[in-house]
């Protein structure tokens, strides 16, 4: 890895500091790092200032950006919350040894079209904390362009609600040719598709489809309305035209198991 | 820079350009059981223990092990040697090149998980590529390990 100098930052402020000059970059769990190749002068490591906990209250998950994967996976709160669709989320991505270096902050801050993360937490209520820009909700700041403020910590609110992911690989543990997370939160429904393989997206029932509740006859119709409402493009994992299938098919199984048995609210 | 860690027990020091993987630091100091495979974060077969919990070091800078334990299968032997012999028994090993992390990680599986099923195992081990065996291999090997246990 070609990097000229490392250092472990003593505080957020020294991290945002060195990574306004260029060629700077804020370690996540580094595992690209080899891929990309690219000359890095100075590298940030975040792993001294304490942000890699989980810390649950009764209203919110706050979660340090260098929490791994696997901490996430693991969680037995965040996956009380979720109804095991934290650990169905992350378990698929490569392996164990994997997700105990993947951080939070690498996996959000990203923004990677292929992640598994950003989907999960886009069916939640989430807001990401940056060091400079403050609170932003998460759904923003996947359309932001990417600049270099410093991700510290995702905060979701426990609000009620129920939570399923899923996914479709062409091999265990490729990367996903299509994400899918539904959600339903104080009666909102939320779709989010990644690996479309642009960033994830959420869909909202914008047209009332979902509003009597799930039934085999409005997922059927929230599905089709999705596969022609969300763009998709094709690259080595998939067409197109499969993704679009793929999120009729997902959508349409992820509302049933939503609407089933499951009440989380 | 100077890095300082506890390997396999005994503390070691050395000086590391940022750049480089805790896997090469390793090999230097003569843990030879770590090996490169991939080089993308995906086969398993440079697998260690940091701090106890398995991880990839390939991938790991060995600036940031400094302060750790890092654990390789030279330090383990006494644990592997328990079932490495059923997962020859199994023809687990034909080739041997994935059997470090294959078992690195399997002594790390155990640990957390002395009872695991069937599909613990898969899943646990997902994340070790074998180019040969086909995987089930493996898993008969360690199934009949633990059911030894229960003898």
């Amino acid at each position: 890895m070609n990097i000229k100098r490392y250092i472990p930052a003593q505080s957020l402020q020294q991290a945002y500091e060195l990574n306004q000059k260029p060629g700077s970059r804020v370690l996540g769990g580094a595992l690209w790092l080899r891929l990309s190749g690219a000359p890095i002068s100075t590298a940030i490591d975040l792993s001294a200032l304490g942000l890699n906990a989980i810390e649950e209250t009764e209203e919110q998950f706050s979660i340090g950006a260098m929490s791994t994967l696997r901490q996430l996976e693991t969680h037995p709160g965040l996956n009380a919350y979720t109804q095991g669709a934290a650990a169905k989320a992350l378990s698929p991505i490569v392996g164990v040894q994997f997700r105990n270096l993947a951080t939070t902050g690498g996996s959000v801050f990203g923004r990677f079209g292929f992640s598994d993360t950003l989907t999960l937490f886009l069916a939640l209520d989430t807001q990401v904390e940056l060091y400079h820009a403050g609170m932003v909700p998460l759904e923003r700041f996947v359309q932001m362009k990417p600049d270099r403020d410093i991700l510290s910590r995702l905060i979701v609110q426990k609000r009620p609600g129920a939570f399923v992911c899923l996914s479709t690989r062409n091999s265990r543990t490729d990367f996903p040719a299509l994400t899918c997370a539904l959600s339903r939160i104080d009666n909102e429904y939320r779709a989010v598709y990644g690996a479309r393989p642009a960033r994830a997206m959420v869909l909202r029932d914008t047209e009332g489809i979902l509003k009597e509740g799930v039934t085999p006859d409005s997922a059927r119709a929230f599905a089709q309305y999705a596969a022609e409402h969300v763009p998709t493009g094709s690259n080595t994992r998939s067409s197109a035209a499969y993704r679009a299938h793929l999120i009729k098919v997902l959508t349409q199984r992820g509302l049933l198991e939503l609407g089933g048995n499951r009440h989380g609210d | 820079m100077e890095i300082k860690l506890t390997l396999n027990g005994r503390p070691v020091t050395g000086s590391v350009p940022p750049g480089l993987p805790l896997l090469d630091f390793l090999r230097e100091k003569g843990c030879l059981s770590v090996k490169q495979g991939c080089e993308t974060s995906n086969c398993g077969l440079c697998t260690v223990l940091l701090d106890g919990v398995p991880v990839l070091s390939c991938s790991l800078l060995a600036a940031r092990a400094d302060g750790h334990s890092v654990t390789t299968l030279e330090g383990l032997r006494e644990e592997a040697r328990q079932f490495v012999s059923f997962l020859a028994d199994q023809g687990a090993d034909q080739c041997g090149f994935c059997n470090p992390g294959m078992v690195m990680n399997t002594i790390a599986l155990l640990r957390e998980n002395p009872d695991p099923s069937d599909d613990d195992i898969r899943a646990w081990l997902a994340g070790n590529l074998c180019r040969c065996s086909g995987y089930e291999s493996q898993l008969r090997g360690i199934r009949a390990y633990l059911d030894s246990r229960k003898r």
